[in-house]
């Protein structure tokens, strides 16, 4: 029995230059990182304040972090996969052989959606919902903190994956037989299971936790309909990640025992049925895309509001037409799997079905373009990322629908068409969504805006850099182009995809200009600073607090009584004018302790997972006892909370209104 | 949503347990009820199972119908779910929950057996049909 | 603007629906939202269901469930699950009575009971092992095995999370946290006899059937 199980040295690419040079760009970047916060003395500090932190606040800003650092590494891949189409026509094969080109195209879709998308909209929830809802933090604060550290430990690794052994070559949603252990004998498709289960657990305490803090954990006054927008988005989209992902993590169970246990579930010996996994897999996938949008409609709903000046158009509609998205996201899954075989009544059901949820969006859009209409539009940077949004995801939606006619699909299924539609969706929805978030609540968690210019040239840059890259995907898409080919033989179809690799480059310069505005706000942010908490005279309650808000978020529990809570305090307090000095009492306020529970649960998750992986029996078992330790330790703490005295508090805010006044 | 002052903790039988004190006979008597109604329904599933007094077709559904009531006992007389108002949230998850159970379970059944029943015959035809 | 502490001058009349009274008390917090837990592991038990369910006749030329299962044996484990979320009962109750010294005993009680489930399910499964009708048989035996093993699995875990929770309340003391950890429990508890409800009423009584 080999102590370290199936790994060896033969698991370190050295005869792949790419994926070692790579590798090796990404190890340095590391090190260069910890050794800069080391010799800078900043441990105590990360400690202490970061990664220990049970503050929404904090949790949600190193989702973001996870996620921006993530985008990078999903878009090196699309700028791999372009060049090399853009190139391997005819006789020739390009640079990336077809074994890593695999690779690629899975690692991109996984990072992507698992480890971009998912952590920055959880990251964006998890920081401004508490303060919409007036409240000092999350229902779960510990739980909170473990969630992101095990999403974490499923992004350490995925890119561990890229240094010692290899990832999935399945694409990124591992349909068996390719992905049983017969056809994909290596480590790859593991790292995938594996990376997935454990951040699949991190999400789905996320859903419970926002779930719960929605529904039992609101300030006095605020009924569901006085809610802002975006808590109702978050609701339905947590409501599905509850539901959604413990399906995901049975299916991956189930595909697990296959390969580890020989069982059969989907295997071709043992009447095991793979078609089932497809099945399940979109049980979950379908509700998956709408956790990602719902969110980031909720965000546009408060970006317009905001600045058109105008309180959000047909609230009840909105909200209404968000739950009904929520229920009809779990009756429309089989249409990704049009072509499988299934009977005209099936297809047609699930057509049908997919073509009215289209209409609960549509109404979404009218409201959105209904506020704007006889609002005094501010054109600042999140609301282009807005309008952009509002052309750019009716089209893909509207190809969507097209997709949504079996007859249609049944050409179109797998093909680039495919690929341009979700990207538009994706892109133009969820992309652009948590780039105007980002915008938008950047000064409500650092105290300074980000550069206005900088963000437009991004913006711009996106916009066009997606219609180039995306567009020629359509018409590859109908001129009978499959997805995911390493290499093509029909020359008409390189114009095309060379078009495509043009528009790659311009997002990606769209891309250096976030980079360059954060590096450019942060040396310029005296001059940038948000002194009143208040840059964009906002609606809703988080622009009540001081830019950053103080741990406990409220010095008082506000008492709402009303929609559009904030504004409609800000119009009365000018319409009366005069201030009376309220003596307020500060009460000691106790606030979640900081645990290490969360940091360490992922460590042992990582060397739980990697053993895993590795079949190393007894490091995963050592793992699994570290992890049931730490539990055990959290469970019998003596102390969950601190008090903060009132007199810190008081200090706080008396300076807060200080710097208001002034 | 409820007109309440208090929402309940699924499971408690009160809004606070510490605030009223549960007598001691109510409580066991909630519980022992449960118990009895969940025995005789749980003897009577056997029974069905086995028997062959019954319409054969006709048993999964009585089945069924008997594992539902099982778990009404349940949630009524263990976990305390009622329909008060105090228990509206509490309720409405567990529709939810039971909503996407039936989705997932009904939608995968009729979708499972109609491809069974499109691809069926020979498992290397099948195979190979199945490249996506 | 002295907006913060404005508004708390709101004096309020007409008592508050349960939306509008602010955060909920912490146990009712921990309650639902162990309770919304619940229902995501029974969604996850719904996959585990439906795979059961289209897997269940291909058996590969292997044995069938009304070959391998035994009644007896399962009423058995029903009457312990079912007699020991009776006994969790009590010990709630006892809990919220303060009457230590029977809560003590009603765990214990669940334990053997919990105990005396799992080891009788291991029997069964050792028994089915013994004669080659493997999980690796067939697709059937697959999702059966990972069907009925993921409750057994659950409920093992919750043998321990007793375990653990009799500790807590011997070391720490009955104190708030630990009765919202112990509510927590019973929840888990009776949701587990809800699932085998569908278990023995799907896979054994409806399995047996030809």
């Amino acid at each position: 029995m080999n102590l370290l199980g199936k790994l060896d040295w033969g698991a370190i690419p050295f005869d792949q230059p790419i994926v070692m040079g790579a590798s090796a760009g990404m190890i340095l970047a590391v090190v260069f990182v910890l050794s800069w916060v080391t010799l800078k003395g900043y441990w105590p500090y990360l400690w202490k304040e970061w990664l220990t932190s049970v503050d929404h606040k904090r949790i949600g800003v190193m989702y973001i972090v996870l996620a921006l650092l993530m985008l990078l590494r999903g878009f090196a891949d699309a700028i791999m996969m372009r060049s090399q189409q853009a190139v391997a026509a005819g006789g020739a094969q390009g640079y990336l052989p077809p074994e890593h080109f695999d690779q690629i195209f899975s690692a991109h879709g996984t990072i992507m959606i698992f480890f971009m998308a998912m952590p920055f909209v959880i990251g964006l929830m998890n920081f401004v919902v508490p303060l919409q809802l007036g409240v000092r933090d999350m229902a779960f604060p510990t739980l909170n903190s473990v969630a992101l550290w095990l999403t974490a430990s499923g992004i350490l690794l995925v890119n561990i994956s890229l240094v010692v052994g290899e990832f999935a070559k399945t694409g990124w949603v591992a349909y068996p037989p390719l992905s049983e252990l017969e056809f994909s004998p290596g480590v790859g498709v593991d790292y995938y299971l594996w990376a997935l289960q454990i951040s699949g657990v991190g999400t789905l305490l996320t859903g419970i936790n926002f779930v719960t803090t929605i529904l039992k954990v609101r300030s006095p006054g605020m009924a569901y309909m006085r809610m802002p927008v975006f808590c109702w988005t978050a609701l339905a989209a947590n409501l599905l990640i509850v539901a959604a992902f413990p399906i995901l993590t049975a299916t991956f169970a189930m595909l697990l025992l296959d390969r580890y246990l020989d069982f059969h579930f989907f295997s071709v010996e043992g009447q095991g049925n793979a078609m089932m996994y497809v099945n399940l897999f979109w049980v979950w996938g379908h509700p998956e895309v709408y956790i990602l949008i719902l969110p980031a409609f909720g965000i546009f709903s408060e970006v317009i509001a905001t600045f058109s000046g105008k309180p959000l158009f047909g609230y009840r509609s909105m909200v209404a037409a968000t739950m009904a998205i929520c229920v009809l996201s779990f009756l429309v899954w089989l249409h990704h799997f049009f072509t499988m075989g299934a009977s005209a009544n099936v297809n047609g059901f699930f057509g049908v079905m997919t073509m009215i949820i289209a209409v609960p969006t549509g109404v979404k859009v009218f409201n959105w373009l209904f506020t704007m209409y006889g609002g005094r539009v501010r054109f600042t940077v999140p609301v282009l990322w807005s309008i952009g949004f509002m052309v750019t995801f009716v089209i893909g939606g509207m190809t969507g629908v097209l997709l949504a006619v079996p007859p249609a699909d049944f050409q179109l299924h797998n093909s680039l068409f495919l690929v341009a539609h979700f990207h538009n969706v994706i892109i133009g929805g969820v992309v652009f969504g948590v780039m105007a978030g980002y915008t938008y609540w950047f000064p409500k968690a650092f105290g300074f805006k980000l550069d206005e210019r900088w963000g437009k040239a991004s913006f711009w840059c996106w916009l066009i850099g997606f219609y180039v890259a995306f567009m020629p995907l359509y018409v590859l898409g109908l001129m009978g182009m499959t997805r995911r080919m390493q290499h093509y033989d029909n020359l008409a179809w390189q114009p095309w995809l060379l078009l495509a690799a043009i528009g790659v480059a311009v997002i990606l310069v769209g891309i250096a200009c976030q980079v360059v505005q954060l590096v450019v706000s942060i040396r310029a942010r005296a001059q940038l600073r948000d002194v009143t908490g208040d840059p964009w005279n906002g609606r809703t309650l988080e622009w009540s607090t001081a830019s950053p808000p103080p741990a406990w978020n409220f010095a008082v529990l506000p008492c709402v009584a009303e929609r559009d809570t904030y504004w409609m305090r800000k119009q009365r307090a000018r319409a009366t004018h005069d201030q009376p000095a309220q003596a307020v009492e500060y009460k000691p306020i106790e606030m979640p302790k900081n645990t290490p529970t969360g940091f360490v649960t992922a460590f042992f998750a990582v060397v739980t997972g990697f053993a895993l992986i590795w079949h190393i029996w007894w490091m995963a078992g050592l793992g699994a006892i570290g992890a049931f330790a730490t539990l055990l330790a959290f469970a019998f703490r003596d102390q969950e909370e601190i008090e903060i005295p009132g007199e810190e508090i008081a200090r706080s805010d008396r300076a807060r209104q200080a710097e208001i006044a002034g | 949503m409820s007109d309440t002052q208090y929402d309940r903790a699924p499971g408690d039988r009160f809004a606070f347990s510490e605030l009223k004190v549960e007598e001691a006979g109510s409580g066991v008597l909630v519980y022992t009820i449960g118990l009895v109604l969940a025995v005789i329904l749980t003897a009577t599933s056997f029974w069905v199972a086995n028997t062959s007094l019954l319409w054969a077709p006709g048993i999964p559904l009585g089945l069924a119908t008997l594992a539902i009531a099982q778990m009404g006992v349940h949630l009524v007389f263990f976990l305390h779910i009622t329909t008060g108002p105090d228990n509206t949230n509490n309720v409405l998850a567990l529709a939810f929950g039971v909503l996407i159970v039936a989705l997932v379970v009904a939608g995968s059944l009729w979708i499972m057996s109609d491809l069974n029943a499109n691809m069926m015959p020979p498992t290397e035809f099948m195979n190979s049909q199945m490249q996506h | 603007m002295n907006i913060a502490t404005t508004i708390d001058a709101v004096h309020r009349e007409a008592p508050l629906s349960a939306s509008e009274a602010g955060p909920a008390p912490k146990r009712i917090v921990v309650a639902f939202g162990f309770w919304t837990f619940l229902l995501s592991d029974i969604v996850m038990f719904a996959a585990l269901f439906a795979a059961y369910a289209v897997l269940v006749r291909a058996t590969a030329g292997g044995p069938t469930g009304a070959q391998l299962f035994n009644q007896a044996s399962v009423a058995v484990e029903t009457a312990c699950l079912l007699a020991s979320s009776y006994t969790c009962g009590m010990m709630s109750l006892a809990v919220n009575q303060r009457h230590h010294g029977a809560a003590y005993l009603f765990a214990g009680i669940t334990f053997a009971l919990g105990a005396t489930f799992l080891a009788l399910e291991i029997r069964e499964f050792a028994g089915m092992i013994a004669i080659g009708a493997t999980p690796q048989r067939s697709a059937f035996l697959s999702a059966f095995f990972t069907l009925v093993g993921c409750h057994g699995l659950h409920v093992a875990a919750g043998l321990i999370w007793l375990a653990v929770m009799v500790a807590q309340v011997a070391i720490k003391g009955p104190r708030p946290n630990v009765k919202r950890r112990l509510l927590c429990f019973t929840l888990f508890w009776h949701a587990l006899d809800i699932i085998w409800v569908a278990l023995f009423t799907v896979v054994y009584l409806m399995g047996v059937r030809p």
